[in-house]
């Protein structure tokens, strides 16, 4: 054995060695490094530390740039950290920080190591202990090394002493008891004369105060004087920071730090703490016009610099401060608008987000056009981005920007024909949304998604197809817009439908049967108008009548114009139909091309024409397109073909047979067909309501509620439940038969349908007793189908409760470049709670975090909460004993010594812990509330919610308290700075 | 944290120093290193130097056929880590005169040595080239 370690160390090759033989190896350097690894895992096992320590170095080599495994080598590392000598520790500590993380098993091992090297006398050892333990530092190591590094804050040695310094970041962070112990001497050393202590000081404070900055307040005037004297850039920045953070807590110090930041930004030549002092002045200090508007020529100066990253800095600021003072992008808009056209990826998205900061009701329409035009021409990425942008501002807080809904129907339609668009899921959302929100848009919505449909040439993107199933419904749903629902049958069955897939494709079969409906009803009526009266010739069905009335001054024109468009599909579509339908269905054979040619001509006649003849033809249309999806293998298209299909039986004889039904029709005012007919269209003209997103939550289950005995009442229910049905939002099977299945499942799905016949006692008792969860009635009006009028004032003054920033940002943008001189008025555009929770900011969580409520023990009852440090370590109530008792037994003579120096005369040592506990608790509570009160003098606005939280902490502070001591009244914060 | 992680990478994209300042696994830090080499490496000199990606922003520098990367949380100041970056190939300057990527490769653990005078815990804790150096020096003469 001692023969082959010889042998080993002999002829081990070095990590140099490894480097060149990899190096030639060029062609098959994983074979090599396999070879390499065999090797290292041999020599790992000498018992000669120093052939240990080689191959460990050559392992984390191969690791580290090569990613290879070497948690196996965990205990040889520290074998080789034991080594007395320090190359062989340095070697050990790196492969340690490199390998090991919190699960490593043998981590226990590695403390006692690192106590005696931080207790060393060689200061590079101890260099190389704080590293380790700065990188794999865990609650156990942590607090069992806890006094040790106390030991080292004070060193003598700079070197050392900064070292200890940063790790102490570690520590606080993994085992918040230790606040308790450091944090005195920490603070102590800000005020050392060393730059580099103070500098390594505010990174920790800086990091520190990134999680909590309220802690931090009480050390504002030592950073203030670092502020207004250092001369030190990278320190300056640090501090700046943490400005930035307690700026935004407490006023009176953004006050007084404007003025030395303003000047700093005067006089210095350093771009990165000129940046630093911009983004605080942005991000804290907006309120300071002096301070705002020199930040802003220094952003303007940035932007027109010709190095990118300053010009991609200065729009990154101008993003920030956009949502305040918009006044600082207009300013800039050209450069902006200009920067979307950069060769960087990176500084069109920033000027992106400006553009899109800049959006406002009056201008939307005008920025969009240039985005769309620019999107046309940019790359596929960057045009998605503009895309996702336009989409997202657009529908920021239910449509907040958009006046014109007609307008954003269209863009909508012009964006899904953009070639790199792949937003089709959100233009799918968004609109089904304003389908759904604003009834004046449903004609344009209808007009727009038949230009989408009738296209063949969509079918084939599938990045559309989300798009058109939104089209498909819309067309469906509000078919009673529709100008030629011929035309739009035959869009909706059109051979390359095959294209989509099922889930889709299904859509398309529901909105084939909803438009059928519409068509045969307005045949029955047209023939009921004829019949009872002969002047009526003019006004063929209600359906054009509804139509002309919501103003369609071209409704005249539309005659002259349906021709056309049919022209060309009359062109298109028989032809490639009939190869198709061949194929398909070879019983229907004959008839093929006479029927579709006659439905496609007959559509021409416009949609005046509801005669026998052209319904007959519709019909057959249906049922040739839609039969061979009888053996589809999709469920859902299955039994959807089926219901249509099962309809057209049912009223397709007395179509066919006019004579009889029209003198039956006569005598008995309507036949089974048209009763038929008018129950299904009835059924699909119903409103769909728009539903919370926190409806079903708000429903609680009522006591003694089956579900499956209320299935059984539903259905009863169901035969009057006249529930328009929604292909795109039924979500479950439905299991109850009958012709309204579909639809039953859908009366589950939202609990929010229109209130029931039967159940309107029952729900209005239940309204009663749980009114709260119910929406209040305003908005429960707003679900039915009374539409508040136009430009309420009441549903715009929710607009504007519903956040306030936005339309802060909109009225400053407005009073910038006014034009509001829209031709119509907005639309009313509905909106229900869920939508409000959505926009909702998110509430500050309470902080309860164990650091930061050391650290304001500490800080707030400095010397006194020290003094009971050591006590307070060892019967703090938690789960960890065993660390704490080592950590009583370990505690160097050295801290007693210290503690003891600072210690009060007299008593024992628990009533003093117990009384000097009591100080820092009431002197926080003192300052607590001071600060209360004068922050709600000086501001009002925001804070209430804070000092809400604080009064809280407060009250219970003073439970705990009991009677109060007299010594502790000095303020924490000096009034200096205050 | 400050700083995430420091990352040398030739014009190939292989790395040549990878320094973790957070716990990563290996499968997690091949990964993260494979994406930045992808955005990063692509970029021109005439475009600016920070990339943002996942959560945190990479601030990067190209000396040669070496590339400095360093991955910051997302309030860092960009120009500090590009001066910090700087401050970083000086200081390998000096030591090793006219630093080169194979002075890198050859020396990796004195070019950790000296990232770990310099940062620590992910906060830089040394700006001074000679402070940094001293160790390195020493340990030159002793060995």
């Amino acid at each position: 054995m001692a023969g082959a370690s010889i042998m080993e160390t002999l002829f081990q090759r070095n990590l140099e060695d490894l480097i060149k033989a990899s190096r030639q190896q060029q062609v098959r350097e994983s074979l090599f490094i396999s070879k390499s690894m065999d090797e290292i895992r041999r020599e790992i096992k000498s018992t000669d530390l120093h052939t240990k320590s080689i191959a460990l170095q050559k392992l984390s080599y191969l690791s580290s740039l090569h990613g290879l495994d070497m948690s196996f080598a965990a205990f040889h590392a520290i074998e080789v950290v034991s080594s007395p000598q320090f190359l062989h520790k340095k070697i050990g500590y790196h492969a340690i920080t490199q390998s090991f993380n919190d699960d490593t098993p043998v981590m226990l091992l590695i403390t006692n190591q690192l106590r005696k090297d931080m207790n060393s006398s060689n200061q590079f050892e101890v260099s190389l202990a704080l590293e380790c333990l700065s990188r794999i530092g865990n609650i156990d190591l942590a607090r069992d090394l806890t006094p040790e590094v106390f030991t080292l804050l004070s060193s003598s040695k700079a070197f050392v002493k900064k070292k200890a310094i940063a790790v102490v970041l570690r520590v606080f962070e993994k085992y918040p008891d230790a606040v308790r112990v450091c944090f005195k001497r920490l603070v102590e050393n800000l005020e050392s004369s060393d730059p580099i202590i103070v500098s390594a000081v505010i990174g920790v404070f800086c990091e520190l105060s990134l999680k909590d900055p309220r802690s931090y307040l009480p050390l504002a005037p030592e950073f203030y004087k670092i502020l207004v004297d250092s001369k030190n850039n990278w320190l300056l920045i640090k501090v700046l920071k943490i400005f930035a953070k307690l700026a935004s807590l407490e006023p009176r110090l953004a006050k007084r730090i404007a003025e030395p930041i303003c000047e700093h930004m005067r006089r210095t030549g350093a771009k990165s703490l000129m940046f630093e002092c911009i983004r605080t002045v942005v991000s804290s200090l907006s309120e300071y016009e002096s301070a705002v508007k020199l930040a802003v020529v220094k952003i303007q100066e940035f932007l027109v610099d010709d190095d990118p990253n300053l010009k991609y800095l200065g729009l990154h600021a101008l993003s920030i401060i956009a949502p305040n003072h918009m006044w600082a992008v207009l300013e800039n808009k050209d450069f902006v608008i200009r920067s979307l056209s950069d060769g960087d990826f990176n500084i069109k998205l920033e000027s992106l987000r400006l553009v899109m900061a800049m959006v406002s009701d009056s201008n939307v329409a005008e920025i969009t056009r240039v985005l769309v035009n620019y999107a046309l021409k940019s790359d596929p990425e960057f045009c998605n981005k503009i895309l996702g942008s336009i989409l997202s501002t657009c529908s920021k807080n239910v449509y907040e920007v958009i006046v014109d809904f007609d307008w954003y129907a269209s863009l909508l339609g012009e964006m899904a024909r953009i070639p790199h668009c792949q937003k089709g899921e959100e233009i799918e959302n968004q609109l089904i949304d304003i389908g759904m929100r604003v009834k004046d848009v449903r004609p344009d919505l209808v007009h727009v998604s038949r230009d989408l449909l009738i296209d063949p040439a969509l079918l084939g993107n599938p990045f559309l197809h989300n798009i058109l199933s939104a089209a498909a419904w819309l067309s469906g749903e509000y078919v009673e817009f529709s100008r030629n629902p011929f035309e739009l049958m035959e869009a909706l069955l059109q051979p390359r439908t095959s294209l989509l897939p099922s889930s889709i494709r299904a859509v398309y079969v529901q909105s084939t049967f909803k438009v059928l409906i519409s068509c045969v009803h307005s045949y029955f009526l047209h023939k009921e108008n004829v019949a009872s009266s002969i002047d009526s010739g003019n006004q063929a069905s209600e359906v054009p009548e509804s139509v002309s009335q919501r103003k369609f001054p071209e409704s005249s024109d539309l005659t002259s114009e349906a021709p056309a468009c049919s022209a060309q599909d009359g062109g298109f579509n028989p032809r490639d139909s009939n190869q198709s339908f061949e194929d398909l269905s070879t019983e229907n054979d004959g008839d093929v091309t006479v029927t579709y040619g006659q439905a496609s001509t007959s559509a021409s006649f416009g949609k005046s024409s509801f005669t026998q003849e052209t319904t007959v033809n519709l019909l057959n249309l249906v049922e040739l397109a839609l039969g061979p999806l009888l053996r589809s293998h999709d469920v859902e298209i299955q039994e959807r073909t089926k219901n249509v299909l099962g309809f057209i039986d049912l009223i397709k004889k007395e179509i066919l047979n006019p004579v009889i039904q029209g003198e039956q029709n006569l005598a008995r005012e309507g036949t089974e067909a048209s009763n038929a007919v008018k129950l299904m269209r009835d059924a699909f003209s119903k409103e769909l309501g728009l539903v919370s997103t926190s409806a079903q939550e708000r429903v609680a289950v009522p006591d003694g509620l089956t579900l499956k005995e209320d299935l059984s009442d539903l259905e009863m229910i169901c035969g009057n439940a006249q529930l328009p049905f929604s292909s795109s939002f039924s979500l479950g099977s439905s299991q109850y038969g009958e012709k309204f299945d579909a639809s039953l499942s859908n009366l589950q799905g939202k609990d929010e349908s229109e209130p029931l016949k039967e159940s309107t006692s029952l729900l209005a008792e239940h309204r009663k007793r749980h009114g709260l969860y119910y929406l209040s009635s305003e908005k429960g009006e707003i679900v039915s189908n009374e539409y508040p009028p136009a430009n309420d004032p009441v549903s715009q003054d929710k607009l504007s409760d519903n956040a306030a920033d936005l339309v802060k940002l909109t009225e400053q943008s407005v009073t910038s470049k006014k034009k509001p001189n829209n031709a119509k008025p907005r639309p009313v555009v509905l909106k229900l709670d869920g939508d409000e929770i959505a926009i909702a900011a998110k509430k500050p969580e309470l902080n309860s975090d164990m650091l930061s409520g050391a650290v304001r023990d500490v800080l707030l009852g400095n010397e006194a909460l020290l003094t009971s440090s050591r006590s307070n370590l060892s019967d703090k109530p938690s789960s960890n004993k065993k660390g704490k008792e080592k950590l009583n037994t370990d505690l160097p003579l050295e801290l007693k010594e210290n503690l003891g120096g600072e210690e009060m005369p007299g008593g024992s040592a628990s009533s003093r812990k117990s009384k000097h506990r009591s100080h820092g608790k009431e002197r926080k509570h003192k300052s607590v509330g001071k600060k209360g009160e004068e922050k709600e003098d000086n501001s009002q606005k925001k804070e209430t919610q804070k000092s809400n939280h604080r009064y809280g902490t407060h009250k219970a502070r003073q439970k705990a308290d009991g009677p109060m001591n007299v010594v502790a009244q000095t303020p924490v914060i000096p009034d200096f700075l205050l | 944290m400050g700083i995430r992680f420091i990352l040398m990478v030739n014009k190939q994209g292989q790395t040549r120093l990878a320094q973790y300042y957070e716990w990563l696994t290996l499968e997690e830090r091949r990964a993260l290193e494979g994406e930045i080499v992808r955005k990063c490496l692509a970029r021109t000199e005439q475009q600016c130097s920070f990339v943002e990606h996942r959560n945190y922003k990479i601030v990067y520098r190209r000396y040669a056929s070496l590339f400095f990367l360093v991955g910051v949380d997302n309030d860092e100041n960009e120009l500090a880590i590009l001066e910090f970056i700087h401050l970083l190939v000086e200081t390998m300057d000096r030591h090793f005169g006219n630093v080169c990527e194979l002075d890198i490769m050859f020396h990796l653990e004195k070019a950790h040595f000296m990232l770990e005078e310099m940062v620590m815990n992910g906060c830089i804790v040394e700006t001074s080239k000679s402070n940094i150096l001293s160790p390195i020096q020493l340990m030159d003469k002793t060995s």
